[in-house]
């Protein structure tokens, strides 16, 4: 049987073409739309490797849990004697952390409660709309905020020989994290049954009461991810950081009563990255293959980064796992 | 067979096509790039945070006798400079120390060229203290107590300075600099007999922000460039041995050699500086380019003679 011949026309080789653009048009889109869904997880892992590649070479020749984890002294560009640890790095962002969270926390469970239960449907609106401008200022600016208005306030109050310390960072940072948690914590409020709530009512339940004893605890995973969220915004806030802290290789934790001394000034990893990266060398291997002793505050910084990559892991993660609890619990 | 062959010819077609027009725009790139390159100098600078005001007012000056050099200013700490002129990015790195012999190499290594260093000025390591501080001299040794790693000295009282007066906090609130800064590495080569500083200072990304802090706090003590000096703030006499008459970071007394803690400020490039950097370098060290170094607070270099 013989193959039906097409003419060689100007209108079939149009065809053809046209055709064949838009084959090539529609494997384009489907491999660009396919790009953009594996897009976030080819971030991570390249970030991963980049931050692991970076920090690798310290990992390998010089670090050494001991002197890393469990000494103060961060001396990377030390003429006689480098010293790489990060106790009180760690120290300074824990102790950010702790003030900003018990600044945000009854700040912002708080706003949820009242946002979900309390109020009319247009304060409702507003609040919304105001909670959201809160996350819309720039760090920056909630740092600038920490050097010219909280800083003085706290010398004047207090008086600490200077106002840029962790409560100083911790105000600010919890200030920072409260729209996080007021969005996700008002999520799970209004995701609690309304038949838990009316049979509360209908036990002739106070409205406190029905917040305190059946909203609260039904949605108590919730808030937990919705601070665990908060915390992880605490630890990997940086600019507004640097300016509130005073920046200052610090432990303000010690055996003296309140043992917590907020008045301190701290330095966080994220504020050592920022301010030092900038300035170290990335040097290459010699001919030996080992690195110059400039070399390893580079290195250092970006181990610094591992670690923090591992702490929001692990909170995302908790909080990831507390909320698929609720989840479960629905169902 | 007809229409495999179609397809074929039609996809060689394309492929010449998207071949051609990408050649095309490639060429039309460089040939503008070019253009713009011989009616317009860029002399890209970066470096010592110290030196930004000052190299900012050169380069507007230079606009000036020169328009068709533009000379971009970034700051960021000498490190940064030094290391941007290693990677090749920059023209001219602004430094207020000298490079380490292991940049120097690596430089060597990277470009193939040594770095030639010039003098474009001389700068004062300015203590500063807070208007309502009492304090009025100190001399080398005092301040290793105060910054140094095994220093002793925590409380302004240690000093004889008597804070309660004037109802501030006893602490001596230290306010350094972040430690890959050159104002840093001098203050610990001069200072600390390049021993480590005390953990616990405030560190700073930059000069102006140390006197600014200090400005504000009433209990603080800082260490900057004298450029930054503002009438709010006042200088620390330094003293070179305890006991001994303290100076000011003035033209006199840096002039003369009296004020302890002199540096220069230097400006590094790669090999011998091509033509139209060479008069940038030049036209800094005549009079006119001089007088713009007092007006910024420090001191021309054609006045020391060395």
């Amino acid at each position: 049987m013989a193959i039906p011949q097409k003419k060689i026309t100007a209108a079939n080789i149009f065809q053809w073409l046209w055709k064949w653009i838009r084959q090539l048009c529609e494997w384009f889109i489907v491999g660009l739309i396919y790009l953009c869904g594996v897009s976030s997880i080819i971030f991570v892992f390249s970030i991963f490797y980049f931050v692991f590649r970076e920090g690798a070479p310290f990992l390998r020749d010089c670090f050494d849990f001991k002197n890393f984890f469990l000494s103060p002294e961060w001396y990377p560009t030390s003429i006689s004697n480098k010293r790489y640890g990060i106790l009180a790095l760690l120290a300074g962002t824990g102790s950010v952390t702790i003030v900003a969270m018990l600044v945000a926390v009854p700040f912002s469970l708080g706003t949820a409660i009242f946002i979900a239960e309390f109020c009319k449907k247009k304060t409702k609106e507003a609040m919304k709309i105001v909670v959201e401008i809160l996350a819309a200022i720039p760090s920056v600016v909630w740092g600038f905020i920490g050097l010219m208005v909280t800083n003085p306030l706290i010398v004047k109050l207090t008086g600490a020989p200077i106002g840029l310390n962790a409560l100083n960072a911790g105000i600010i940072v919890g200030l920072m994290s409260v729209p996080i948690i007021v969005s996700i914590a008002e999520d799970s409020i209004r995701a609690v049954p309304d038949g838990y709530i009316e049979a509360a009512e209908a036990l002739g339940a106070t409205r406190w009461q029905t917040v305190y004893r059946v909203i609260l605890p039904a949605a108590k995973n919730g808030l937990l991810a919705a601070v665990l969220l908060g915390v992880g915004r605490a630890v990997g806030e940086t600019m507004a950081v640097l300016m509130a802290t005073g920046h200052s290789v610090n432990i303000p934790f010690n055996g003296e009563f309140p043992y917590f001394h907020a008045l301190e000034s701290v330095r966080t990893l994220t504020a050592t990255i920022v301010a030092e990266m900038g300035e170290a060398p990335r040097l290459d291997a010699g001919m030996n293959g080992s690195f110059p002793a400039e070399a390893r505050h580079y290195q250092v910084l970006f181990v610094i980064g591992i670690v923090l990559f591992v702490i929001t892991f692990v909170i995302n993660t908790i909080a990831d796992l507390a909320v698929k609890g609720i989840r479960q619990k629905k169902v | 067979m007809f229409r495999i062959e179609t397809s074929a010819i039609l996809k060689v077609l394309s492929y010449g096509i998207i071949a051609v027009s990408c050649v095309g725009f490639t060429g039309c790139g460089g040939g503008e790039k070019k253009a713009t390159k011989t009616e317009k100098f860029v002399i890209a600078t970066s470096g010592s945070d110290t030196m930004v005001n000052l190299v900012q007012m050169w380069a507007e000056e230079y606009q000036k006798v020169n328009p068709l050099v533009t000379v971009e200013v970034a700051g960021g700490g000498s490190g940064v400079g030094i290391r941007d002129l290693i990677q090749g990015i920059i023209t001219i790195a602004n430094t207020s120390r000298e490079m380490e012999p292991v940049e120097r190499d690596q430089a060597k290594q990277k470009t193939g060229k040594d770095p030639v260093e010039f003098i474009v000025a001389y700068d004062a390591l300015a203590v500063y203290a807070s208007m309502k501080n009492p304090v009025d001299t100190l001399s080398l040794e005092e301040l290793a107590g105060i910054y140094g790693e095994n220093g002793q000295i925590d409380k302004w009282s240690q000093l004889g300075v008597n804070m309660k007066a004037i109802g501030v906090n006893d602490e001596i609130v230290r306010v350094s600099r972040q430690n890959s800064s050159g104002t840093y590495a001098y203050f610990r080569e001069k200072v600390l007999n390049k021993k480590d500083f005390k953990m616990g200072s405030k560190d700073m990304s930059g000069s102006k922000d140390v006197v600014e802090l200090v400005t504000k706090t009433a209990g603080a003590i800082g260490y900057s460039g004298m450029g930054y000096h503002t009438e709010h703030v006042k200088f620390v006499k330094v003293a070179a041995k305890k006991g001994e008459q303290g100076y000011e970071p003035s033209l006199d007394n840096v002039l003369s050699g009296k004020y302890p803690l002199a540096r220069s400020l230097l400006m590094f490039t790669l090999g011998q500086p091509d033509a139209t950097t060479k008069a940038y370098i030049d036209w800094l060290l005549s009079p006119a380019g001089q007088e713009i170094v007092k007006k910024a607070g420090y001191v021309p270099v054609a006045m020391v003679k060395r």
